[in-house]
Protein backbone atom coordinates (compact mmCIF):
# COMPACT_ATOMS: atom_id res chain seq x y z
CA UNK A 1 0.00 0.00 0.00
CA UNK A 2 2.40 2.47 0.98
CA UNK A 3 4.82 1.58 -2.58
CA UNK A 4 1.52 2.19 -4.53
CA UNK A 5 1.23 5.92 -2.80
CA UNK A 6 4.76 6.66 -3.29
CA UNK A 7 4.59 5.20 -6.84
CA UNK A 8 1.60 7.15 -7.81
CA UNK A 9 3.04 10.66 -6.20
CA UNK A 10 5.79 10.34 -8.09
CA UNK A 11 4.23 9.37 -11.06
CA UNK A 12 1.82 12.61 -10.52
CA UNK A 13 5.14 14.56 -9.66
CA UNK A 14 6.76 13.27 -13.32
CA UNK A 15 3.61 14.04 -14.93
CA UNK A 16 3.22 17.71 -14.01
CA UNK A 17 7.46 18.10 -14.66
CA UNK A 18 7.32 16.77 -17.77
CA UNK A 19 3.96 18.28 -19.23
CA UNK A 20 4.67 21.86 -17.73
CA UNK A 21 8.52 21.62 -19.67
CA UNK A 22 6.68 20.04 -22.47
CA UNK A 23 4.25 22.76 -22.44
CA UNK A 24 7.01 25.17 -22.23
CA UNK A 25 8.35 23.29 -25.46
CA UNK A 26 5.13 23.75 -27.02
CA UNK A 27 5.54 27.28 -27.40
CA UNK A 28 8.66 27.13 -28.80
CA UNK A 29 7.48 24.34 -31.57
CA UNK A 30 4.68 26.43 -32.30
CA UNK A 31 6.42 29.17 -32.77
CA UNK A 32 8.96 27.55 -34.92
CA UNK A 33 6.22 25.91 -37.11
CA UNK A 34 4.26 29.27 -37.53
CA UNK A 35 7.60 30.45 -38.86
CA UNK A 36 8.55 28.28 -41.33
CA UNK A 37 4.98 27.92 -42.64
CA UNK A 38 5.60 31.59 -43.12
CA UNK A 39 8.91 30.97 -44.58
CA UNK A 40 10.42 32.72 -41.58
CA UNK A 41 13.35 31.42 -39.42
CA UNK A 42 11.57 31.91 -35.77
CA UNK A 43 13.18 32.12 -32.31
CA UNK A 44 17.08 31.74 -33.54
CA UNK A 45 19.29 33.51 -31.33
CA UNK A 46 18.71 32.36 -28.08
CA UNK A 47 21.01 29.33 -27.81
CA UNK A 48 20.95 26.22 -30.42
CA UNK A 49 17.75 26.91 -32.80
CA UNK A 50 16.68 29.07 -30.36
CA UNK A 51 16.17 26.31 -27.96
CA UNK A 52 17.01 28.07 -24.66
CA UNK A 53 14.21 31.00 -25.61
CA UNK A 54 11.55 28.73 -23.66
CA UNK A 55 14.29 29.37 -20.72
CA UNK A 56 14.38 33.11 -21.59
CA UNK A 57 10.57 33.60 -21.30
CA UNK A 58 10.24 31.68 -18.06
CA UNK A 59 12.72 33.79 -16.29
CA UNK A 60 10.83 36.83 -17.91
CA UNK A 61 7.41 35.35 -16.49
CA UNK A 62 8.64 34.68 -13.14
CA UNK A 63 10.14 38.04 -12.67
CA UNK A 64 7.52 39.95 -13.84
CA UNK A 65 5.63 41.75 -11.38
CA UNK A 66 2.45 40.11 -10.32
CA UNK A 67 -0.33 42.68 -10.42
CA UNK A 68 -3.57 42.66 -9.26
CA UNK A 69 -5.91 45.70 -10.35
CA UNK A 70 -7.21 47.47 -7.67
CA UNK A 71 -10.83 46.82 -8.58
CA UNK A 72 -10.74 43.17 -9.18
CA UNK A 73 -11.40 40.43 -6.53
CA UNK A 74 -8.21 39.81 -5.34
CA UNK A 75 -9.05 36.06 -4.08
CA UNK A 76 -10.85 35.05 -6.95
CA UNK A 77 -8.15 37.07 -9.15
CA UNK A 78 -5.57 35.05 -7.49
CA UNK A 79 -7.08 31.43 -8.14
CA UNK A 80 -8.81 31.72 -10.89
CA UNK A 81 -5.02 30.82 -13.05
CA UNK A 82 -4.47 27.76 -10.61
CA UNK A 83 -8.28 25.96 -11.40
CA UNK A 84 -6.70 26.17 -15.23
CA UNK A 85 -3.97 25.08 -14.86
CA UNK A 86 -4.48 22.36 -11.88
CA UNK A 87 -7.73 20.90 -13.66
CA UNK A 88 -5.75 20.56 -17.08
CA UNK A 89 -3.17 18.10 -15.31
CA UNK A 90 -6.20 16.50 -12.94
CA UNK A 91 -7.13 15.61 -16.63
CA UNK A 92 -4.10 14.01 -17.37
CA UNK A 93 -4.37 11.67 -14.32
CA UNK A 94 -6.68 9.28 -15.93
CA UNK A 95 -5.37 8.89 -19.27
CA UNK A 96 -2.51 6.33 -19.72
CA UNK A 97 0.52 8.05 -21.31
CA UNK A 98 2.68 5.46 -22.38
CA UNK A 99 2.54 1.08 -22.49
CA UNK A 100 3.42 -0.39 -19.36
CA UNK A 101 7.22 -0.72 -19.01
CA UNK A 102 9.61 -2.56 -16.38
CA UNK A 103 12.41 -0.41 -14.61
CA UNK A 104 14.61 -2.29 -11.82
CA UNK A 105 12.02 -5.07 -12.19
CA UNK A 106 9.07 -3.36 -11.40
CA UNK A 107 6.08 -3.19 -13.50
CA UNK A 108 5.46 0.20 -13.95
CA UNK A 109 1.63 1.65 -15.49
CA UNK A 110 2.32 5.24 -16.43
CA UNK A 111 -0.74 6.37 -15.56
CA UNK A 112 -1.69 8.07 -12.30
CA UNK A 113 -4.97 6.36 -11.47
CA UNK A 114 -6.66 3.89 -13.97
CA UNK A 115 -10.50 5.01 -13.28
CA UNK A 116 -13.39 2.85 -14.66
CA UNK A 117 -14.65 5.73 -15.35
CA UNK A 118 -11.20 7.67 -17.00
CA UNK A 119 -12.81 9.00 -19.75
CA UNK A 120 -15.84 10.59 -18.01
CA UNK A 121 -13.22 11.55 -15.53
CA UNK A 122 -11.66 13.38 -18.44
CA UNK A 123 -14.15 15.03 -19.94
CA UNK A 124 -15.33 16.39 -16.53
CA UNK A 125 -12.07 17.97 -15.65
CA UNK A 126 -11.52 19.82 -18.59
CA UNK A 127 -15.30 21.03 -18.23
CA UNK A 128 -14.97 22.12 -14.80
CA UNK A 129 -11.60 23.85 -16.05
CA UNK A 130 -13.99 26.03 -18.04
CA UNK A 131 -13.88 27.85 -14.16
CA UNK A 132 -10.84 29.38 -14.37
CA UNK A 133 -11.29 31.71 -17.30
CA UNK A 134 -14.96 32.24 -16.32
CA UNK A 135 -14.16 33.31 -12.85
CA UNK A 136 -10.86 35.09 -13.74
CA UNK A 137 -12.57 37.51 -15.88
CA UNK A 138 -15.17 38.22 -14.07
CA UNK A 139 -12.84 38.76 -10.85
CA UNK A 140 -10.96 41.56 -13.16
CA UNK A 141 -13.27 44.39 -13.23
CA UNK A 142 -12.47 44.89 -17.13
CA UNK A 143 -14.69 44.72 -20.31
CA UNK A 144 -12.86 42.65 -22.10
CA UNK A 145 -12.40 40.14 -19.30
CA UNK A 146 -15.92 39.82 -18.80
CA UNK A 147 -16.57 39.63 -22.99
CA UNK A 148 -14.02 37.01 -22.68
CA UNK A 149 -15.23 35.21 -20.23
CA UNK A 150 -19.11 34.99 -21.74
CA UNK A 151 -17.13 33.83 -24.70
CA UNK A 152 -15.51 30.95 -22.47
CA UNK A 153 -18.69 29.99 -20.98
CA UNK A 154 -20.76 29.56 -24.04
CA UNK A 155 -18.03 28.16 -26.46
CA UNK A 156 -17.03 25.63 -23.46
CA UNK A 157 -20.51 24.94 -22.50
CA UNK A 158 -21.77 24.32 -26.11
CA UNK A 159 -18.61 22.14 -27.59
CA UNK A 160 -18.70 20.03 -24.28
CA UNK A 161 -21.65 18.61 -25.51
CA UNK A 162 -20.43 17.95 -28.56
CA UNK A 163 -17.44 15.95 -27.56
CA UNK A 164 -19.79 13.53 -24.93
CA UNK A 165 -21.81 12.99 -27.86
CA UNK A 166 -19.19 12.12 -29.99
CA UNK A 167 -17.42 10.05 -27.83
CA UNK A 168 -20.58 8.22 -26.83
CA UNK A 169 -20.47 5.88 -29.95
CA UNK A 170 -16.91 4.99 -29.47
CA UNK A 171 -17.93 4.32 -25.97
CA UNK A 172 -20.76 2.19 -27.27
CA UNK A 173 -18.86 -0.05 -29.11
CA UNK A 174 -15.91 -0.48 -26.50
CA UNK A 175 -18.53 -0.89 -23.83
CA UNK A 176 -16.01 0.69 -20.85
CA UNK A 177 -14.97 4.17 -20.19
CA UNK A 178 -11.57 3.50 -19.06
CA UNK A 179 -8.76 4.39 -21.96
CA UNK A 180 -6.98 1.61 -21.10
CA UNK A 181 -9.85 -0.49 -22.24
CA UNK A 182 -10.09 1.87 -25.57
CA UNK A 183 -6.49 0.96 -25.97
CA UNK A 184 -7.06 -3.24 -25.90
CA UNK A 185 -9.38 -2.80 -27.73
CA UNK A 186 -7.78 -1.26 -30.76
CA UNK A 187 -4.81 -3.93 -30.32
CA UNK A 188 -4.79 -5.90 -33.59
CA UNK A 189 -3.24 -3.15 -35.67
CA UNK A 190 -4.34 -0.71 -38.12
CA UNK A 191 -7.35 -2.17 -39.13
CA UNK A 192 -9.11 -2.05 -35.63
CA UNK A 193 -8.77 1.42 -35.30
CA UNK A 194 -11.93 2.69 -34.15
CA UNK A 195 -11.20 5.62 -36.78
CA UNK A 196 -12.46 3.38 -39.62
CA UNK A 197 -15.53 2.37 -37.86
CA UNK A 198 -16.56 6.00 -36.64
CA UNK A 199 -14.49 8.39 -39.26
CA UNK A 200 -17.30 10.72 -38.06
CA UNK A 201 -17.15 11.12 -34.72
CA UNK A 202 -13.15 11.40 -34.77
CA UNK A 203 -13.67 14.54 -36.86
CA UNK A 204 -16.22 15.95 -34.55
CA UNK A 205 -14.15 14.95 -31.21
CA UNK A 206 -11.51 16.80 -33.13
CA UNK A 207 -13.59 19.58 -33.94
CA UNK A 208 -15.05 20.03 -31.10
CA UNK A 209 -11.45 19.61 -28.93
CA UNK A 210 -9.83 22.68 -31.01
CA UNK A 211 -12.69 24.60 -29.72
CA UNK A 212 -12.25 23.20 -26.00
CA UNK A 213 -8.29 23.61 -26.12
CA UNK A 214 -8.76 27.50 -27.73
CA UNK A 215 -7.53 26.76 -30.80
CA UNK A 216 -7.45 28.87 -33.85
CA UNK A 217 -10.64 28.36 -36.05
CA UNK A 218 -12.24 28.95 -32.56
CA UNK A 219 -9.68 30.76 -30.61
CA UNK A 220 -12.55 33.84 -29.81
CA UNK A 221 -12.08 33.72 -26.05
CA UNK A 222 -8.57 35.33 -26.08
CA UNK A 223 -9.15 37.12 -29.52
CA UNK A 224 -7.02 40.03 -29.94
CA UNK A 225 -8.35 42.04 -32.27
CA UNK A 226 -11.41 41.57 -31.10
CA UNK A 227 -11.30 41.59 -26.87
CA UNK A 228 -7.89 42.39 -25.87
CA UNK A 229 -6.78 39.27 -24.37
CA UNK A 230 -10.31 38.20 -23.22
CA UNK A 231 -9.84 37.03 -19.91
CA UNK A 232 -6.54 37.40 -19.53
CA UNK A 233 -6.45 40.88 -20.08
CA UNK A 234 -5.03 42.14 -16.15
CA UNK A 235 -3.22 39.60 -16.07
CA UNK A 236 0.54 39.37 -16.25
CA UNK A 237 3.99 37.06 -15.16
CA UNK A 238 3.00 33.65 -13.89
CA UNK A 239 -0.59 33.97 -13.32
CA UNK A 240 -1.16 34.62 -16.81
CA UNK A 241 1.81 31.86 -17.54
CA UNK A 242 -0.64 29.35 -15.78
CA UNK A 243 -3.44 29.89 -18.12
CA UNK A 244 -1.03 29.25 -20.73
CA UNK A 245 0.65 25.88 -19.06
CA UNK A 246 -3.06 24.63 -18.58
CA UNK A 247 -4.16 25.79 -22.31
CA UNK A 248 -0.94 24.16 -23.87
CA UNK A 249 -1.40 20.84 -21.27
CA UNK A 250 -4.96 20.29 -22.22
CA UNK A 251 -3.66 20.95 -25.94
CA UNK A 252 -1.79 17.49 -24.85
CA UNK A 253 -4.69 15.96 -23.02
CA UNK A 254 -6.81 16.18 -26.23
CA UNK A 255 -3.54 14.54 -28.34
CA UNK A 256 -3.47 11.86 -26.14
CA UNK A 257 -7.42 11.56 -26.28
CA UNK A 258 -7.78 11.47 -29.99
CA UNK A 259 -4.38 8.94 -30.47
CA UNK A 260 -6.05 6.57 -27.23
CA UNK A 261 -9.68 6.55 -28.86
CA UNK A 262 -9.80 6.60 -32.80
CA UNK A 263 -5.94 6.18 -33.74
CA UNK A 264 -5.09 2.84 -32.22
CA UNK A 265 -3.19 4.58 -28.45
CA UNK A 266 0.08 2.91 -27.45
CA UNK A 267 -0.32 -0.91 -29.26
CA UNK A 268 3.32 -1.17 -31.44
CA UNK A 269 2.33 -0.25 -34.93
CA UNK A 270 4.11 -2.33 -37.39
CA UNK A 271 8.17 -2.11 -35.92
CA UNK A 272 6.69 0.79 -34.07
CA UNK A 273 6.93 0.00 -30.80
CA UNK A 274 4.26 1.16 -28.73
CA UNK A 275 5.68 4.02 -26.81
CA UNK A 276 7.10 5.62 -29.92
CA UNK A 277 3.91 5.03 -31.37
CA UNK A 278 1.95 6.94 -29.22
CA UNK A 279 3.84 9.65 -28.87
CA UNK A 280 4.22 9.95 -32.62
CA UNK A 281 0.16 10.30 -32.73
CA UNK A 282 0.09 12.76 -30.12
CA UNK A 283 3.18 14.79 -31.82
CA UNK A 284 0.77 14.75 -35.25
CA UNK A 285 -2.23 15.99 -33.34
CA UNK A 286 0.22 18.74 -31.53
CA UNK A 287 1.26 19.73 -35.01
CA UNK A 288 -1.87 19.59 -36.47
CA UNK A 289 -3.29 22.32 -34.13
CA UNK A 290 -0.42 24.78 -35.50
CA UNK A 291 -0.84 23.76 -39.04
CA UNK A 292 -4.68 24.69 -38.66
CA UNK A 293 -3.74 27.86 -36.93
CA UNK A 294 -1.33 28.94 -39.93
CA UNK A 295 -4.00 27.89 -42.32
CA UNK A 296 -7.15 29.53 -41.45
CA UNK A 297 -8.98 32.29 -40.48
CA UNK A 298 -11.00 32.18 -36.93
CA UNK A 299 -14.70 32.30 -37.05
CA UNK A 300 -17.29 34.54 -35.87
CA UNK A 301 -18.51 33.82 -32.28
CA UNK A 302 -22.52 33.49 -34.13
CA UNK A 303 -20.85 31.09 -36.68
CA UNK A 304 -19.26 29.24 -33.49
CA UNK A 305 -22.61 28.75 -31.99
CA UNK A 306 -24.39 27.95 -35.33
CA UNK A 307 -21.69 25.46 -36.13
CA UNK A 308 -22.44 23.66 -33.01
CA UNK A 309 -26.07 23.65 -32.13
CA UNK A 310 -27.09 23.08 -35.95
CA UNK A 311 -24.18 20.88 -37.60
CA UNK A 312 -21.83 19.16 -35.17
CA UNK A 313 -24.99 18.48 -32.48
CA UNK A 314 -27.02 16.71 -34.44
CA UNK A 315 -24.53 14.89 -36.58
CA UNK A 316 -23.31 13.47 -33.33
CA UNK A 317 -26.98 12.49 -32.41
CA UNK A 318 -27.23 11.26 -35.92
CA UNK A 319 -23.77 9.08 -35.53
CA UNK A 320 -24.60 7.69 -31.99
CA UNK A 321 -28.23 6.84 -33.86
CA UNK A 322 -26.64 4.87 -36.72
CA UNK A 323 -23.91 3.15 -34.77
CA UNK A 324 -27.38 1.56 -32.17
CA UNK A 325 -28.83 0.55 -35.52
CA UNK A 326 -25.85 -1.21 -36.58
CA UNK A 327 -24.75 -2.79 -33.23
CA UNK A 328 -28.43 -3.52 -32.64
CA UNK A 329 -28.79 -5.52 -36.06
CA UNK B 1 -6.59 68.88 -65.22
CA UNK B 2 -10.19 68.76 -63.89
CA UNK B 3 -10.98 65.38 -61.56
CA UNK B 4 -12.86 62.95 -64.51
CA UNK B 5 -8.74 63.15 -66.60
CA UNK B 6 -7.49 62.91 -62.88
CA UNK B 7 -8.89 60.05 -61.79
CA UNK B 8 -8.70 58.71 -65.44
CA UNK B 9 -5.01 59.29 -66.09
CA UNK B 10 -2.42 56.44 -67.17
CA UNK B 11 -2.56 53.85 -63.78
CA UNK B 12 -3.36 50.40 -64.93
CA UNK B 13 -4.68 49.05 -67.51
CA UNK B 14 -8.53 48.55 -65.91
CA UNK B 15 -8.90 45.32 -67.27
CA UNK B 16 -11.36 44.53 -63.90
CA UNK B 17 -12.97 40.74 -63.94
CA UNK B 18 -15.69 39.81 -61.96
CA UNK B 19 -15.07 36.59 -59.72
CA UNK B 20 -17.45 33.70 -60.81
CA UNK B 21 -18.99 33.74 -57.54
CA UNK B 22 -22.09 32.11 -57.16
CA UNK B 23 -24.93 34.17 -55.87
CA UNK B 24 -25.89 33.64 -52.16
CA UNK B 25 -28.21 31.54 -51.51
CA UNK B 26 -31.57 32.83 -49.64
CA UNK B 27 -33.77 29.99 -49.01
CA UNK B 28 -33.18 27.27 -46.09
CA UNK B 29 -32.48 24.72 -48.38
CA UNK B 30 -30.12 26.62 -50.80
CA UNK B 31 -28.06 26.70 -47.81
CA UNK B 32 -28.52 23.75 -46.83
CA UNK B 33 -27.18 22.72 -49.90
CA UNK B 34 -23.99 24.77 -50.09
CA UNK B 35 -23.08 23.69 -46.80
CA UNK B 36 -23.25 20.27 -47.85
CA UNK B 37 -21.21 21.37 -50.96
CA UNK B 38 -18.66 22.65 -49.25
CA UNK B 39 -18.37 20.03 -46.63
CA UNK B 40 -18.34 17.10 -49.13
CA UNK B 41 -15.56 19.33 -51.70
CA UNK B 42 -12.97 19.55 -48.49
CA UNK B 43 -12.29 23.49 -49.38
CA UNK B 44 -10.51 23.57 -46.53
CA UNK B 45 -8.06 21.45 -46.78
CA UNK B 46 -6.70 23.31 -49.70
CA UNK B 47 -5.83 25.91 -47.53
CA UNK B 48 -3.66 23.60 -45.08
CA UNK B 49 -2.04 22.14 -48.41
CA UNK B 50 -1.20 25.94 -49.20
CA UNK B 51 0.58 26.58 -45.97
CA UNK B 52 2.57 22.77 -45.88
CA UNK B 53 3.57 23.51 -49.24
CA UNK B 54 5.34 26.67 -48.13
CA UNK B 55 6.63 25.32 -45.46
CA UNK B 56 8.55 22.64 -47.02
CA UNK B 57 9.57 25.17 -49.52
CA UNK B 58 11.19 27.36 -46.71
CA UNK B 59 12.78 24.14 -45.12
CA UNK B 60 14.32 21.69 -47.96
CA UNK B 61 14.18 24.23 -51.08
CA UNK B 62 16.21 26.82 -49.34
CA UNK B 63 13.18 29.71 -50.19
CA UNK B 64 13.42 31.57 -46.72
CA UNK B 65 12.51 34.37 -46.74
CA UNK B 66 14.77 35.80 -43.69
CA UNK B 67 17.55 38.11 -43.51
CA UNK B 68 19.07 38.35 -40.99
CA UNK B 69 19.88 41.39 -40.85
CA UNK B 70 22.90 42.63 -39.04
CA UNK B 71 24.91 39.73 -40.35
CA UNK B 72 23.15 39.85 -44.00
CA UNK B 73 22.51 42.90 -46.13
CA UNK B 74 20.38 43.34 -48.96
CA UNK B 75 21.63 45.04 -52.30
CA UNK B 76 20.98 48.90 -52.41
CA UNK B 77 20.45 50.63 -55.40
CA UNK B 78 23.74 52.74 -56.79
CA UNK B 79 21.73 55.81 -56.68
CA UNK B 80 20.97 55.02 -53.10
CA UNK B 81 20.46 58.28 -51.36
CA UNK B 82 22.25 58.08 -48.10
CA UNK B 83 25.22 59.91 -45.68
CA UNK B 84 27.30 61.88 -48.29
CA UNK B 85 30.93 61.29 -49.86
CA UNK B 86 33.34 63.71 -50.78
CA UNK B 87 35.36 63.12 -53.54
CA UNK B 88 38.91 62.85 -54.49
CA UNK B 89 40.31 63.64 -57.83
CA UNK B 90 41.99 60.64 -58.97
CA UNK B 91 45.42 62.26 -60.83
CA UNK B 92 46.38 64.33 -57.88
CA UNK B 93 44.47 62.75 -54.69
CA UNK B 94 43.48 66.30 -53.83
CA UNK B 95 39.67 66.66 -52.83
CA UNK B 96 37.80 67.90 -55.79
CA UNK B 97 35.56 70.48 -53.65
CA UNK B 98 36.69 73.97 -54.75
CA UNK B 99 34.82 75.75 -52.21
CA UNK B 100 31.60 77.13 -54.37
CA UNK B 101 29.24 77.22 -51.89
CA UNK B 102 26.22 76.22 -54.36
CA UNK B 103 25.60 73.39 -51.94
CA UNK B 104 25.09 75.43 -49.25
CA UNK B 105 23.13 77.60 -51.01
CA UNK B 106 20.98 75.14 -52.78
CA UNK B 107 20.30 73.29 -49.35
CA UNK B 108 16.60 72.92 -48.73
CA UNK B 109 17.03 72.24 -45.10
CA UNK B 110 19.69 74.52 -44.22
CA UNK B 111 22.04 71.71 -43.19
CA UNK B 112 25.33 72.23 -45.30
CA UNK B 113 27.91 75.13 -43.67
CA UNK B 114 30.91 75.75 -44.82
CA UNK B 115 34.22 77.49 -44.57
CA UNK B 116 36.73 78.49 -47.38
CA UNK B 117 39.45 80.71 -47.88
CA UNK B 118 42.77 81.62 -49.93
CA UNK B 119 45.80 79.07 -49.44
CA UNK B 120 49.54 79.76 -50.27
CA UNK B 121 48.96 79.42 -54.15
CA UNK B 122 45.86 81.88 -53.87
CA UNK B 123 43.45 79.01 -54.51
CA UNK B 124 40.53 78.49 -52.69
CA UNK B 125 40.61 75.92 -49.83
CA UNK B 126 37.79 74.12 -47.49
CA UNK B 127 38.59 74.84 -43.86
CA UNK B 128 35.27 74.01 -42.74
CA UNK B 129 33.05 71.84 -43.84
CA UNK B 130 29.66 70.29 -42.25
CA UNK B 131 26.46 68.57 -42.79
CA UNK B 132 24.00 68.63 -39.87
CA UNK B 133 21.92 65.38 -40.42
CA UNK B 134 19.91 66.08 -37.39
CA UNK B 135 18.75 68.39 -40.38
CA UNK B 136 19.63 66.57 -43.34
CA UNK B 137 16.35 65.36 -45.59
CA UNK B 138 18.46 63.68 -48.28
CA UNK B 139 17.12 65.21 -51.18
CA UNK B 140 20.29 65.15 -53.14
CA UNK B 141 20.14 68.48 -54.32
CA UNK B 142 23.68 68.82 -53.22
CA UNK B 143 24.73 66.30 -55.35
CA UNK B 144 23.12 67.48 -58.39
CA UNK B 145 24.02 70.87 -57.87
CA UNK B 146 27.43 70.18 -57.70
CA UNK B 147 29.94 71.27 -60.45
CA UNK B 148 33.01 69.01 -59.71
CA UNK B 149 30.76 65.81 -59.09
CA UNK B 150 33.01 66.27 -55.54
CA UNK B 151 29.62 65.71 -53.24
CA UNK B 152 27.95 62.74 -53.56
CA UNK B 153 25.42 60.10 -51.71
CA UNK B 154 26.95 57.04 -50.75
CA UNK B 155 25.89 54.10 -49.26
CA UNK B 156 26.07 54.03 -45.47
CA UNK B 157 22.89 54.22 -43.94
CA UNK B 158 23.32 52.84 -40.61
CA UNK B 159 23.32 56.06 -39.35
CA UNK B 160 22.78 55.35 -35.34
CA UNK B 161 25.78 56.83 -33.26
CA UNK B 162 26.12 58.58 -30.19
CA UNK B 163 26.58 61.92 -31.89
CA UNK B 164 25.80 63.20 -35.18
CA UNK B 165 29.36 64.51 -35.50
CA UNK B 166 30.70 61.03 -36.23
CA UNK B 167 29.42 61.43 -39.63
CA UNK B 168 29.20 64.86 -40.61
CA UNK B 169 33.16 66.07 -40.81
CA UNK B 170 34.58 66.82 -43.98
CA UNK B 171 37.03 64.31 -43.17
CA UNK B 172 34.69 61.80 -42.26
CA UNK B 173 33.25 62.24 -45.69
CA UNK B 174 35.77 62.37 -47.70
CA UNK B 175 37.33 58.90 -49.45
CA UNK B 176 41.00 58.10 -47.70
CA UNK B 177 43.99 58.65 -49.37
CA UNK B 178 44.68 55.16 -49.06
CA UNK B 179 41.67 53.82 -50.47
CA UNK B 180 41.60 56.27 -53.71
CA UNK B 181 41.88 53.75 -56.50
CA UNK B 182 38.76 52.20 -54.77
CA UNK B 183 36.95 55.32 -55.33
CA UNK B 184 33.99 55.14 -57.48
CA UNK B 185 31.96 57.41 -59.47
CA UNK B 186 28.24 57.76 -58.15
CA UNK B 187 25.72 57.34 -60.69
CA UNK B 188 22.96 59.17 -59.05
CA UNK B 189 21.49 63.07 -58.57
CA UNK B 190 24.01 64.93 -60.64
CA UNK B 191 25.86 62.53 -62.26
CA UNK B 192 27.25 63.23 -65.63
CA UNK B 193 24.74 61.48 -68.29
CA UNK B 194 26.20 58.26 -70.18
CA UNK B 195 24.95 60.19 -73.56
CA UNK B 196 26.74 63.46 -71.98
CA UNK B 197 29.48 63.99 -74.58
CA UNK B 198 26.79 64.14 -77.85
CA UNK B 199 25.04 66.60 -75.41
CA UNK B 200 27.86 68.98 -75.56
CA UNK B 201 27.81 71.23 -78.46
CA UNK B 202 30.65 73.64 -79.50
CA UNK B 203 30.26 77.05 -78.01
CA UNK B 204 29.48 79.72 -80.94
CA UNK B 205 32.17 81.91 -81.16
CA UNK B 206 29.94 84.52 -83.00
CA UNK B 207 27.32 86.44 -81.36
Amino acid sequence: MDGYIIGTVIKAILILAVISALAGFGTYIERKVLAFVQRRLGPMHVGPFGLLQILADGIKLFTKEDFIPSGANRIVFMIAPAITAATAFIALAAVPLLPEFEIFGVTIKPIVSDLNIGLLFVIAMMGVGLYGPLLAGMAQENKWGIIGSARTAIQFLSYEVVTGLSLLAPIMMVGSLSLIDFNEYQAGGIGNWIVWTQPLAFILFLISGFAETNRTPFDLLENEAEVISGYATEYSGMRWGMFFIGEYANMITIGFLAALIFLGGFNPLGFIPGGIAIILKVSFFFFLMLWVRSAWPHIRPDQLMWLCWKVLMPLAVINILVTGIVMMV
Amino acid sequence: MDLENLKDRNIGEQKYRMLDLEPTPTTGWGKFKRVLRRSVKLELLVGLKVTIREMFKALFMGEMHTVKYPFEKLPISPRYRAIHEMKRLLESGHYRCIGCGLCEKICISDCIRMDTRYDENQRKEVSEYTINFGRCIFCGYCAEVCPELAIVHGGRYETASEQRASFSLFEDMLTPIDKLKEQKEYPGFGAVSPNADENIKPTPLAY
